[in-house]
C-alpha cells in the first residue's frame, strides 16, 4: 500500500514539469534575444523578491511618481517610472505614461527653463525626448504584439520629433497588430502625406481609404487628399469631387 | 461511496463553521475591506490611471488576504485538533484519514470562496462607480473627435474597469489559494506546530514565485554542476509555480490564463493532497 502510494506520488511529480512548461512556457526566443539581459535579470529577481505582490508595489511606486511629477522632480520621476516598468513590464499604461512624462512634461519644462542658455535647453529637451523614446522602445520589446505602444511611439515622432515618415511607419505597425484601433491605418496615411518624398504613396493610401467606404471620408482625409492632388498636379478627371463625397 | 461523501461533507461543514467563528477571519476580512476602499483615495491621479490603479490595488489586496487566510486558517487545523484531542474522537468513528483531510481541505476552500465573494462584491461596486465616472469624463472629453477615436478611448476605460477579466482574476486568486491550502495541509500532516507550518509556507510562497525562474535555469545550459542541478531539481519538483496564476503577466487575458492554469492547479492539489494523505495515514497519533 505504502509503495503504491509513493509510486503514484512520484508519477504525479514527474508529470509536473511538462505540464508547467505547457501552461507557462519560457519567454519566446525572439523576446529573450531582444530583451536586455540586465532587464530580464532585474525583472526576474523582483518578481521573486516581492512574491505575488509586485503589482501592488508597482502601483504605490506609480503614485509616488505622480507626486514627483507634481514637485517637478524629474530625476525622482524617472527613477520611479523605471522601477514601475521593471515591476510591471506587461502593463502598457506604465510605459506610455513614463514616455509621456519624459518627452512631454520633463522635455517642455527643460525647454522653458529660464536659468539655462537656449543651447542647453534644447540639448536637455533632446535628452528627455530620448528617455521617452527609450521607454517606448523597451515597452514594445516587452509587448511586441500589442498596438498601443506603437501608437504612442508614432505620436512621439509626430508631435516631438516632427518625423512624419517614422510616425507613419509606427502607425502602420500598430495597425497590423491584433486589436488595433480603426484609425491607426488612417493616421499612418495622414502622417505619410506630410512626409516629403512620400506624396504619391500617401495619396494612394488615402485614396484607397476614401474608396473603401463613406465612413472613411472624414474632413481631414478629404482635406489631405485635396492637398496631395494639388501637390502631385493630378488631372481633374483623377481628382475626388471638391465636396469630398 | 455516498456514506463517504456524507462524512466528508460533515467534516467540511464543521471546519467551515469553526473557521468562521475565528476572530482572525474577521480581522483579516476587515483589513482587506479597508484596503479595498482606501484604494479609491490612494489613486486620485487621473480618471483612466485611477481606474487601473484602483483595480490593481484592489486585486492585490484580495490576493494578499486570501493567500494569508489560506495559510493561517489551514495551518492551525490539524495542530488544534490534535491539541484538543478532537481528531481522536473523529477517527475513532468509521472515518478514514483521507476523508478527514479532504473534509478539512473543502472546509477551508469553502471559507475562502465565501470571503472572496464578499471582497469581490465590494471591489466590483467600488470599480463600477469609478468606471461610470471615468466613462462620463471620457465621453465629454472626446465628444468632438471622430467616432472610432472616442470608441477606442471608451474601450480603454472598459478594459480597466469591471469586465470578464476581473471575474477571471478573482477565479485565479481562488485557484491559487486552493493550491496553498493543499500545500499547507501537506506540511501540517507532519509538522508539530502551526508556527512551523506558517513559517514553512511563507518560504514556500516566496519560492513558489521563483519556481518558474528555477525551472528555466534548470533546463538552460548555464546550470552547470550536479550540485546546482540537484538544488534546482528539488525546487522544481517540490514547489508549485505560483507565478503562473498571476493575471498581471497576461494583461487583458485573465480568462484565458484561468482556463490554462486550472488543470495545473488541479494537478498540484491532487499531488499535494495525496502526499498529505500518505504521510498522515502513517502518522502515529
Amino acid at each position: 500500500m505504502k509503495f503504491i502510494t509513493l509510486l503514484v506520488i512520484a508519477l504525479l511529480f514527474a508529470g509536473k514539469v511538462p505540464l508547467e512548461r505547457a501552461v507557462a512556457p519560457s519567454p519566446s526566443l525572439d523576446l529573450a534575444r531582444t530583451l536586455d539581459p540586465r532587464e530580464r535579470i532585474s525583472q526576474s529577481a523582483l518578481v521573486g523578491a516581492l512574491g505575488g505582490f509586485r503589482d501592488v508595489v508597482a502601483d504605490f511606486l506609480f503614485i509616488d511618481a505622480h507626486f514627483a511629477w507634481e514637485r517637478t522632480d524629474w530625476a525622482a520621476l524617472l527613477m520611479r517610472m523605471r522601477q514601475v516598468t521593471t515591476l510591471q513590464p506587461h502593463l502598457l499604461m506604465f510605459w506610455d505614461i513614463a514616455a509621456w512624462h519624459m518627452a512631454w512634461n520633463a522635455g517642455t519644462a527643460a525647454l522653458n527653463d529660464p536659468t539655462k542658455s537656449p543651447f542647453a535647453r534644447h540639448r536637455q529637451q533632446r535628452e528627455y525626448l530620448e528617455l521617452g523614446r527609450d521607454f517606448l522602445e523597451r515597452g514594445i520589446t516587452n509587448n511586441p504584439d500589442r498596438p498601443e505602444l506603437y501608437e504612442a511611439m508614432a505620436r512621439l515622432y509626430r508631435d516631438k520629433y516632427q518625423d512624419h515618415a517614422r510616425a507613419a511607419e509606427y502607425f502602420g505597425q500598430a495597425a497590423q497588430r491584433p486589436g488595433a484601433a480603426a484609425y491607426d491605418e488612417r493616421f499612418g496615411a495622414y502622417e505619410l502625406s506630410f512626409a516629403p518624398g512620400h506624396e504619391r504613396e500617401a495619396y494612394d493610401r488615402l485614396h484607397a481609404l476614401y474608396l473603401r467606404s463613406e465612413k472613411e471620408r472624414l474632413p481631414t482625409l478629404v482635406t489631405r487628399l485635396h492637398a496631395l492632388e494639388a501637390q502631385l498636379n493630378l488631372p481633374a478627371s483623377e481628382r475626388i469631387p471638391s465636396n469630398g463625397k | 461511496m455516498t456514506a463517504s461523501l456524507h462524512r466528508l461533507s460533515a467534516i467540511a461543514r464543521t471546519t467551515f463553521t469553526e473557521l468562521v467563528r475565528l476572530r482572525t477571519f474577521y480581522v483579516l476580512l476587515l483589513f482587506a475591506v479597508v484596503l479595498i476602499l482606501s484604494a479609491t483615495f490612494l489613486s486620485r491621479i487621473s480618471f483612466q490611471q485611477e481606474l487601473q490603479v484602483t483595480r490593481d490595488i484592489t486585486l492585490g489586496a484580495i490576493n494578499f488576504f486570501t493567500c494569508l487566510l489560506a495559510i493561517v486558517a489551514t495551518a492551525q487545523l490539524l495542530p488544534r485538533d490534535l491539541e484538543d484531542r478532537v481528531v481522536y474522537s473523529i477517527l475513532a468513528k468509521p472515518v478514514w484519514r483521507f476523508e478527514y483531510l479532504l473534509g478539512k481541505f473543502f472546509g477551508v476552500v469553502a471559507l475562502l470562496a465565501v470571503s472572496l465573494v464578499a471582497m469581490s462584491l465590494i471591489s466590483v461596486a467600488v470599480l463600477y462607480l469609478r468606471e461610470q465616472t471615468a466613462l462620463r469624463e471620457v465621453a465629454t472629453q472626446f465628444a468632438s473627435l471622430p467616432g472610432d477615436q472616442s470608441a477606442a478611448a471608451l474601450r480603454a476605460v472598459h478594459e480597466a474597469g469591471v469586465n470578464q477579466n476581473l471575474v477571471a482574476a478573482f477565479g485565479l486568486i481562488l485557484v491559487k489559494a486552493a493550491v496553498l491550502v493543499a500545500m499547507t495541509l501537506l506540511i501540517s500532516s507532519f509538522a508539530t506546530s502551526n508556527i512551523f507550518t506558517i513559517s514553512a509556507m511563507a518560504m514556500a510562497y516566496l519560492i513558489g514565485h521563483l519556481e518558474g525562474i528555477a525551472r528555466d535555469y534548470w533546463f538552460s545550459e548555464h546550470a552547470v554542476g550536479w550540485g546546482t542541478r540537484l538544488f534546482l531539481a528539488l525546487i522544481v519538483l517540490v514547489f508549485p509555480d505560483l507565478q503562473s496564476f498571476s493575471w498581471s503577466d497576461q494583461i487583458g487575458a485573465a480568462g484565458a490564463t484561468l482556463l490554462r492554469t486550472a488543470p495545473l492547479a488541479l494537478f498540484y492539489i491532487v499531488g499535494y493532497l495525496l502526499t498529505a494523505i500518505a504521510i498522515f495515514s502513517q502518522r502515529e497519533l
